[in-house]
């Protein structure tokens, strides 16, 4: 090594060359931090999300890698919200990225104390043998003065300001068809 | 007012500092003094639930100090038109309007009409009283006015009259602010309102959760009416709402009394007949409420497809019939009482979340089956193993009967769809991963539970099948197997029976041509493309971004924008200009849609015959009302009063400074043993429960905490349970910062640490100390932080119009320390 050299990694000079007098930038760069690269710039696509939380609906972008969420952070685009996010949405990866995720049906059967397994689809012919018969035996098809009801009362349903409007449209359209009065969500609270 | 908009829609308040920047003046009112109060020109510390008192104190102030924009208020609202002889104002009767039936415990609304007709409502309850509603308002001649406003009986004196108590000094008396900080801030709204400037006021559910919460923003609209602030850039009424789509689950709709696009659900007494429910339901009035038939024929097409035919009246027979509130509170009672035996719960968690979290867990206790929807298992999921109940040996696991079904879902990221926002904005998100394991969209959840049970009654001759075996249930499926969204939305959005997509709201048909599944939601899906899924940045369009998302109806970002014009259609003022008439184009113009027929003249009258919107003349900009006004008297629509009256919350620590009659005499009140009260103010006992209590929301943590308390982040920032209380009630009861406090009452106890701060203050009411009592409502037994709720100490007690609870100002006592445990075992 030329005393030139190696006068020339003598960190003050280093710090003048490099226009970083006061140590705080490249100079102290370590070659690890240097290789470091974002989440983001590694994702192999960005997907345009909207914020789940509350109804300011602050646009998203969602970073992903290998089929998961990497990264969601603001869209800088949104007229709404100029690429913020709230404390809440900020945490949103973790909302649906977080091992606390329920990701099996779990079912607890009458005067049970455990959770059980079910398969996905023997819950779903189950529920649906549920619906059928609850509202078989508590349809109402005239009120006492014969005027027409068409309805259960048996059966009621809550939710959906959490939800997609087309998920809305589809469960009332379910429920109209069944006659199914019950259904209201958080816009009642 | 009623809204802590930095805390709690953090990322919208962006804005209101920007107009603050502007030279913009910002005015809190709230009982606590929160960071939108730190951030404010002004903070007034209001009582709980006197928001009334306070709001009409503004309106007497306009009206006595003639303060109100003259042209805008004879011009674009009802101050003008006359009411019917028999009406009797709360001066006259002491708390009740005219038409009070004591037996039924509710108001025969038929003295409060126009004189010699009768209006339809354009929201609320719409049902006429009789089918002859041909009288419905169809023009301004049809009316009797008084243009010089002096008529002892038009709108505009009888609102003078009504609100002429509200004084500086009632306000002083019955709200706790005092009358030097109520006038500052009454001329600070006054000054800023007029051709040259609009007040906007924002509020959230501090206005609603009330039990005369539809009555509070009712007395703002008068407000704002009156300075002029309707449908102009700057003005208007917004309400922030708390969660990512529950507008568009209102518009949609999952809501008892409404179909989508607010179509009223049919009631036992309605018409056999389609034509003739329309009529009787707002379809044979003025306004685009005078399409109804159109609308609701779209959307049966929408539901039953080609089984809807004009020939059995498009499956009209196969809707069911109300015969009353059957409101998510009556479900519950429904469910105590066994009526209720099967209830799905999807996204939301109401043994945490409504009121009187106790009533529900015991009525979920008496289920045959629940379904609960989730990302995590919330405390709706665990009420059988994992409650207060169950922790105070109350009740034990295996003596709970409920089957449980708990179907983990799939979380935004995980699916395609649209949420409608707080300003009516849709905005479509794309898939970006698949679901894990079990976890399914809702979407694929109706579609697959719908054919299951389609297949199952496929044979059945039973004519109660036929409704659901008409159903359009052909949906094209995607690789993972559920619905494509974007396929929903278009018949949400609609199409004819060519299969060409609507424009817009306009080409809606009530001939059975058209499938519309939501008449506001027509034009989101139009020109083969997905309108709603646009993200143009906003530094490539102008302030309005139009091209950002959809707004219903038809793209429009602010709602009666005509209104911004005056009534020549000039703009009031350069500075406010916004929509306004093109002469030369024949067209109005601006930089939104115009939230009017795009082409109608300023100077249209409407000839005899005309109907619906036609039948509203060019001035008129409020074009869902039956006659296009700005309605400062509502003659129908709501059950409570035509003028919003100052009442006590159900549970008040002091008495009714105005009337003998203390509390809204047509609230929902629930009498029964599990749903106790307190005594009011001036009964025996209410000295028991001394102060007022109040819930709110922390930016931390997401309403009953399903998505906030599971998080390690949100939850180390917003650890724990506690309760805001001032230093002279923190002094007066022996409460430690940082130490226990419960908060007793006759539903629950429920501790919580206690946070002595003056940002609850202390307030003179009824000339006595007046202490309050801020309780977040997010903690619950799940989660990675626990607490008790809220919700537990309030009893079930609703406004009558849309029944909410009453959960913004409830009386209470507190007690230092921790609450007792296992008292039952």
């Amino acid at each position: 090594m030329t005393i030139r050299k190696s006068l020339g990694q003598w960190p003050v000079v280093r710090q003048i060359r490099q226009g970083d007098p006061l140590g705080l930038g490249a100079t102290v760069t370590s070659q690890v931090t240097a290789d470091k690269v974002a989440r983001t710039a590694l994702a192999d696509k960005v997907v345009p999300s909207v914020c789940p939380y509350c109804a300011v609906g602050c646009g998203q972008l969602v970073f992903v890698k290998d089929g998961r969420v990497e990264q969601i952070e603001g869209d800088p685009a949104s007229p709404l919200s100029r690429g913020r996010l709230c404390p809440k949405g900020s945490a949103s990866m973790e909302l649906v990225n977080s091992p606390m995720r329920e990701l099996k049906v779990k079912y607890r059967r009458p005067h049970g104390t455990a959770w059980e397994e079910l398969p996905l689809d023997t819950a779903m012919d189950m529920i649906a043998d549920r619906v059928i018969q609850t509202r078989r035996d508590t349809f109402e098809e005239r009120d006492d003065k014969g005027r027409p009801l068409r309805r259960t009362m048996g059966i009621a349903s809550l939710g959906g300001a959490t939800i997609d409007n087309e998920e809305n449209y589809l469960w009332r359209k379910l429920m109209v068809g069944l006659g199914v009065v019950q259904v209201e969500n958080q816009a009642r609270i | 007012m009623g809204s802590n908009m930095a805390e709690c829609h953090p990322v919208a308040f962006q804005w209101v500092v920007e107009a603050k920047r502007k030279g913009g003046v910002l005015v809190h009112v709230d009982p606590r003094f929160t960071r939108t109060s730190a951030l404010a020109d002004q903070h007034l510390s209001i009582r709980a639930g006197s928001d009334i008192a306070f709001l009409g104190g503004l309106i007497h102030f306009v009206l006595e100090n003639q303060l109100y924009f003259d042209e805008y208020v004879r011009k674009y609202t009802n101050a003008a038109t006359i009411i019917d002889e028999h009406f009797l104002d709360t001066e006259d009767l002491d708390g009740f309007f005219s038409g009070w039936n004591e037996l039924e415990g509710r108001y025969d609304n038929s003295t409060w009409q126009y004189q010699g007709s009768v209006v339809q409502a354009a929201a609320g309850q719409r049902s006429a009283p009789t089918a002859d509603v041909q009288a419905g308002v169809v023009s301004g001649a049809a009316l009797h006015e008084d243009p010089s406003l002096e008529h002892p009986r038009c709108v505009f004196q009888l609102l003078r009259r009504h609100f002429s108590r509200y004084t500086p000094e009632l306000v002083e008396r019955v709200t706790g602010v005092s009358q030097e900080e109520f006038l500052k801030l009454a001329r600070t709204i006054c000054g800023n309102s007029g051709r040259d400037r609009t007040t906007a006021f924002v509020y959230a559910v501090g206005w609603t959760q009330h039990t005369a919460g539809a009555q509070f923003i009712r007395t703002a609209s008068i407000l704002q009416l009156l300075l002029g602030n309707m449908g102009r850039p700057g003005g208007g009424i917004l309400a922030l709402r708390g969660h990512a789509n529950i507008q568009g689950a209102t518009d949609i709709a999952t809501l008892f009394d409404v179909l989508p696009g607010y179509i009223p659900v049919p009631k036992v007494d309605d018409p056999a007949e389609l034509q003739e429910f329309c009529a009787r339901n707002g379809g044979s009035a003025g306004g685009y409420w005078g399409n109804l038939r159109s609308y609701l024929v779209s959307l049966l097409k929408a539901y039953f497809g080609d089984a809807a035919t004009e020939a059995n009246q498009y499956c009209f027979g196969h809707l069911h019939r109300l015969t009353g509130d059957h409101s998510t509170y009556q479900s519950t009672l429904g469910m105590v009482d066994g009526s209720v035996r099967g209830f799905f719960v999807l996204g939301e968690n109401p043994a945490v979340g409504s009121a009187h979290g106790r009533l529900h867990r015991q009525g979920l206790r008496n289920l045959d089956w629940l379904v609960v929807r989730d990302l995590y298992e919330i405390e709706t999921a665990s009420f059988w193993y994992d409650s207060p109940e169950v922790a105070s040996g109350e009740v034990r696991s295996q003596d709970i009967g409920t089957e449980v079904f708990f179907m983990p879902a799939a979380a935004h990221t995980e699916k395609d769809g649209s949420f409608t926002n707080t300003q009516r904005l849709l905005q479509w998100r794309d898939k970006a991963v698949e679901p894990r394991g079990d976890c399914r969209s809702e979407l694929w959840f109706s579609y697959w539970l719908g054919r299951r049970i389609r297949e199952r009654l496929a044979q059945s001759a039973d004519p109660r099948d036929r409704a659901i075996l008409d159903l359009a249930w052909e949906y094209q499926l995607t690789d993972t197997g559920e619905p494509e969204a974007a396929e929903v939305l278009r018949e949400i959005s609609g199409f004819t029976s060519t299969g060409e997509e609507l424009p817009g709201l306009g080409a809606v048909k009530g001939d059975g041509s058209t499938t519309c599944g939501c008449w506001i939601y027509a034009g989101a899906f139009a020109g083969g493309s997905n309108q709603t899924a646009r993200r143009r940045p906003h530094w490539e369009q102008n302030w309005v971004a139009l091209e950002w998302g959809w707004a219903w109806p038809m793209n429009r970002r602010i709602l009666y924008n005509r209104a911004s014009a005056d009534p020549e259609g000039n703009p009031w003022s350069e500075r406010k200009r916004y929509i306004e008439w093109d002469e030369q184009a024949g067209r109005w113009s601006g930089p939104d849609t115009p939230d009017f027929p795009v082409d109608r003249r300023p100077d249209y009258h409407p000839g005899a015959g005309a109907r619906a919107e036609n039948a509203l003349a060019g001035d008129r900009p409020f074009i869902m009302q039956a006659d296009g006004r700005g309605w400062l008297f509502a003659p129908s629509g709501l059950v409570d009063g035509p003028l919003p009256t100052h009442f006590e919350p159900h549970e008040s620590p002091v008495g009714n400074a105005l009337y003998e009659q203390a509390r809204n005499p047509a609230r929902q009140v629930f009498q029964r043993s599990d749903n106790p009260y307190h005594p009011t103010a001036g009964e025996e006992g209410s000295d028991a429960f001394p102060f007022v209590m109040t819930t709110y929301r922390l930016t931390e943590h997401h309403t009953a905490g399903g998505m906030s308390r599971f998080l390690a982040r949100l939850s180390q920032l917003q650890p724990e349970m506690f309760c805001e209380v001032s230093p002279e009630l923190a002094e007066e009861r022996g409460l430690r910062p940082g130490g226990w406090a419960t908060i007793v009452t006759r539903r629950a106890s429920i501790e919580a640490r206690v946070l002595v701060t003056p940002r609850v203050k202390a307030l003179r009411v009824g000339g006595r100390m007046l202490h309050q009592v801020g309780l977040p409502y997010h903690w619950g037994s799940r989660g990675l932080v626990r607490g008790d709720s809220a919700n537990d100490v309030f009893p079930l007690v609703l406004d009558p119009n849309v029944h909410i609870q009453e959960v913004k100002a409830a009386t209470c006592d507190i007690r230092p320390g921790r609450r007792s445990r296992g008292g039952f075992t």
